[in-house]
């Protein structure tokens, strides 16, 4: 039996790899640490990662001359300008560093192998000598959008390594784990959050866990795409709607959606980027090439929203394949040959066969743009602690911290759980270790109270409204088809009257389940609100953003405008409140001014303003949207930080 | 696919340890076949349409994150990439057994590999302490693979509930448990000696408590080599106390 009342030093939501790296941090430092899942931790959404983690090693002939800085470039201008540059000068900077802990964690990097390799870059094959005194260092593999190759990889179960290795960590440092159990509000007083109320789900219980620091590590929100999503069934974005239903704390960018090109059609399995990463050809129907006319110079490795738009457009301009469930492209993997899709692409093959009946090294196979990964999510400061709450930290893919702007880099995630869960414990350890625990039990019974009268309404309400698993199948089609790859006003404003609409249905849905324990129907019922208001929150930035940035396309408004949009949206739920309000703030410190990327299109609005005056903005509007002072000084990591501080 | 759409016949398992009305028993769902359907389909199907009170646990649906073994017609194997093309109309589900029961087909498997990794210390047990500034330590990419394939182990719990001794002796390894041994014991990383080594896998929850029936190589969703892993172990260990000079 679980007390109703729990303490720990610093509680961590979520149990893939940013917050169990987090929670390692914390409790290395000496803080007493507890970690919630929805499940087994090795089973959460980061052992899907298959293709790599990018860092600047440098040590493949093809990644000679990388560096931190050349990562940070490629992050900003793959961000199509979105990110906060300081941010992800953080993260380059972190990211070999992160690596190398993994490898001494256990993580079995694939390494150089010195003398004659053979590559596919490009088109055909290319033989290239790795030199002897780099033998035995980790290697690298080519990536979208990357000037280098800089995706570090164990075949294609990246994540899984990953996560096995930190996950192993945690069980040396006995961290406490309590799988199966969800967060459902968090306790807060308006200024600091202290905790949350938690609900078992393997017995229905609630309970409340009080902390010095709280980490919402949940991942991302893909789910309110319904089935049209790589991810899996557990990321509805719990921990975003937690923050969001404070009313204080800000979502950043939520219409920052990412779709990635090769999702197996029609199951929306991820299929790693590392095969065209490896050489792996996008065809049309009629087996044509189409992207190397359509970017001459990056060809199937330009950045994920530029790629998925091209595919796109192809399927629209009638040269996708037609297929019962649609139409969609071909991914081409045959001519890198059956020896290296058994061992570098080991997953690709073995998701091709149990899931299309197919063998890669001889059939091509059917993919198609599917949403993939959230930039948007809890907004926070270079610390990683929450906008408006003092307490409250978010990591990873949950957290808009923000390294990825508009559109993310591939393997630029895997490395950022790692970095944020190392920059961000370390900060949480510090916070916990300079405070004392506020144990007002008051506080939490009430929050206690709240959640289960939730529970309760929806067991004893009658009626006739529609079953939830409904209103999340209507969501998720409201969501594909008009807060999808191309977007336009008018399918936005029918989006958002739409979504409101479910919302309101939600209010009515019917359980058809009252039993004890855990309740799966009760469990999915008690989330579902959370995905319909984030999805209003998507929608409606969606709808405000009259300009196109990285994943974000208006085909009303095609061109990035720097001048009116360089900018990250912030959206509050006001408790009682219909809908979200909308604010802005600038993107932050700007070292790289805006330009073009190098692949996509070369049109803008330019920026209006100089850099000088648009960085003298950053700290003021910032701070009034609710950052809390970083511990080091705004700007003081970026690369010209002599400048560029304020 | 035949023309004409099958009517199946799904047998599940039910009791509910939280409720005490609830008996063990069958329920059994009828749905229509659909092309390319998995257990994941369809017994979300079942769930949605007809019994919103099925306790099932499925998380990547991509045989990846290991949530979903079951017994299969009484065969552990992972619901999400079981094809029902490849099943009779009748199609038979109970909970994997050897882990704690949480409800109709949902088990415990956390639990269980937690403490697996607690007995084995199932983490590199490092020669010295990280060292950020340092360039990292080679390794031969050939020992990478071969690690690799031993990590490759997703701990779904199909093994362990195929095991005869798993069965009977909850405190057995079992292959997932064996293997994770074996994985670390041939890296480099890892400072334990062989006499450590022995602590760990030469009793009887060890590699010789196995009674060689191989099931758990049969049913393992991600084809590992659990025979030679075995082998490996026995050699390892046999080496260190008996084997010496």
């Amino acid at each position: 039996m679980t007390p109703q009342l729990i303490t720990t030093d610093v509680l961590v939501i979520g149990g893939g790899l940013a917050g169990e790296r987090c929670a390692i941090e914390a409790a290395a430092a000496g803080q007493e640490a507890m970690i919630l899942s929805l499940v087994p931790p090795r089973r959460s959404h980061s052992c899907a990662a298959q293709g790599g983690m990018q860092a600047a090693l440098g040590n493949c002939v093809k990644a000679e001359g990388d560096s931190p800085y050349v990562h940070f470039l490629d992050t900003v201008r793959g961000s199509d300008w979105g990110a906060d540059q300081e941010v992800a000068n953080i993260f380059a900077d972190e990211a070999p560093v992160a690596v190398r802990e993994l490898a001494h964690f256990g993580v079995p990097w694939t390494r150089v192998r010195g003398g004659k390799n053979r590559y596919f870059v490009k088109g055909e094959w290319v033989e290239i000598d790795e030199p002897t005194e780099n033998d035995g260092l980790i290697t690298h593999r080519d990536f979208g959008g990357t000037a280098k190759w800089r995706a570090c990889y164990a075949a294609a179960g990246t994540g899984h390594a990953a996560l096995y290795a930190v996950d192993s960590e945690v069980v040396r440092l006995g961290i406490t784990v309590r799988d199966r159990v969800e967060a459902i509000s968090l306790i807060h007083d308006g200024s600091r959050c202290t905790g949350v109320v938690a609900r078992c789900l393997r017995t229905g219980k609630h309970f409340a866990v009080l902390a010095k620091a709280t980490v919402i590590a949940t991942g991302g929100y893909g789910r309110i795409y319904g089935r049209y999503t790589t991810n899996a069934t557990i990321n509805y974005g719990d921990g975003a709607a937690l923050a969001l239903n404070t009313g204080i704390v800000p979502l950043g960018n939520m219409e920052a959606v990412q779709f990635h090109p090769t999702a197996l059609s029609p199951s929306g399995i991820l299929i790693t980027e590392g095969c065209r990463g490896d050489g792996g050809f996008l065809l049309d129907k009629n087996l044509n090439r189409f992207m190397v006319e359509a970017e001459p110079e990056k060809q199937e490795l330009a950045s994920r929203d530029v790629v998925s738009r091209h595919m796109m457009q192809t399927i629209l301009d009638g040269n996708g394949v037609d297929s019962p469930n649609g139409s969609h492209l071909w991914l081409d993997v045959r001519h890198l040959g059956e020896k290296h899709l058994t061992t570098k692409l080991l997953e690709v093959f073995d998701i091709c066969r149990d899931f299309a009946g197919i063998n890669p090294a001889n059939d091509l196979i059917p993919v198609r743009p599917t949403q993939h990964y959230s930039m948007g999510g809890v907004r926070v400061n270079k610390d990683g602690e929450a906008y408006g709450l003092a307490g409250l930290y978010a990591v990873g893919e949950a957290a808009c911290w923000d390294m990825h702007g508009f559109n993310r880099l591939g393997g630029n995630s895997l490395a950022e759980t790692l970095v944020a869960g190392r920059v961000v414990g370390a900060r949480v350890a510090e916070y916990a270790s300079s405070t004392t625990l506020q144990a007002n039990t008051a506080l939490a019974f009430d929050a206690l109270g709240i959640a289960e009268r939730q529970s309760e309404a929806w067991l004893t309400r009658e009626g006739k409204g529609r079953s939830v698993y409904e209103i999340r199948d209507s969501l998720g089609e409201i969501m594909i088809t008009k807060v999808g790859i191309f977007r336009n006003g008018e399918d936005l404003e029918a989006a958002v009257s739409e979504i409101q609409a479910l919302i309101d249905e939600c209010s009515h849905a019917v359980l058809q389940h009252k039993g004890p324990g855990a309740n799966p129907e009760l469990a999915f019922a008690l989330r579902l609100p959370g995905m319909l208001r984030l999805a209003m929150t998507v929608a409606m930035g969606a709808l405000a953003r009259s300009e196109s940035r990285g994943a974000h396309f208006r085909v009303d408004y095609p061109l990035r405008n720097d001048r009116d949009w360089l900018n990250r949206t912030l959206a509050r739920w006001q408790p009682d409140a219909d809908a979200p309000t909308l604010s802005y703030e600038p993107v932050g410190l700007i070292d790289l001014p805006p330009g073009h990327r190098g692949y996509g299109s070369d049109e803008r609005i330019e920026l209006e303003t100089s850099v000088d005056d648009y960085n003298a903005s950053v700290a003021e509007v910032q701070q009034r949207e609710g950052r809390l002072a970083s511990v080091d000084p705004m700007g003081s990591r970026l690369k010209s930080a002599g400048e560029a501080s304020i | 696919m035949t023309d004409k759409v099958r009517r199946l016949s799904f047998e599940i398992f039910r009791f509910n340890p939280e409720d005490p009305e609830s008996e063990p028993h069958i329920d059994t769902f009828e749905i229509l076949e659909r092309p390319y359907m998995t257990l994941y389909m369809a017994l979300n199907e079942i769930r949605e349409t007809q019994d919103a009170g099925l306790q099932f646990d499925f998380a990547c649906r991509s045989a990846i994150c290991g949530s979903c073994g079951m017994l299969v017609n009484g065969r552990p194997a992972l619901g999400c990439r079981t094809l029902t093309a490849d099943l009779p109309e009748t199609i038979r589900l109970h909970p994997l057994p050897a882990f704690k029961l949480i409800g109709d087909l949902s088990v415990d498997t956390g639990t269980w590999f937690r403490d697996m990794a607690e007995r084995t210390e199932a983490w590199i047990h490092e020669q010295q302490a990280f060292d950020p500034e340092a360039t990292e330590d080679r390794m031969s990419d050939d020992i990478a693979a071969a690690i690799y394939e031993g990590d490759r182990c997703i701990e779904c719990g199909c093994c362990v509930a195929s095991c005869g001794v798993a069965n009977v002796s909850p405190e057995f390894l079992a292959g997932a448990g064996l293997n994770r041994v074996a994985r670390f014991m041939m890296d480099p990383r890892d400072s334990r000696s062989d006499e450590d080594w022995f602590e760990v896998v030469a009793g009887d929850d060890g590699v010789f408590g196995c009674i060689g029936m191989m099931a758990c190589a049969d049913v393992c969703p991600k084809e590992l080599p659990l025979l030679e892993v075995y082998a490996y172990l026995r050699r390892r260990t046999l080496g260190t106390k008996f084997l010496k000079d």
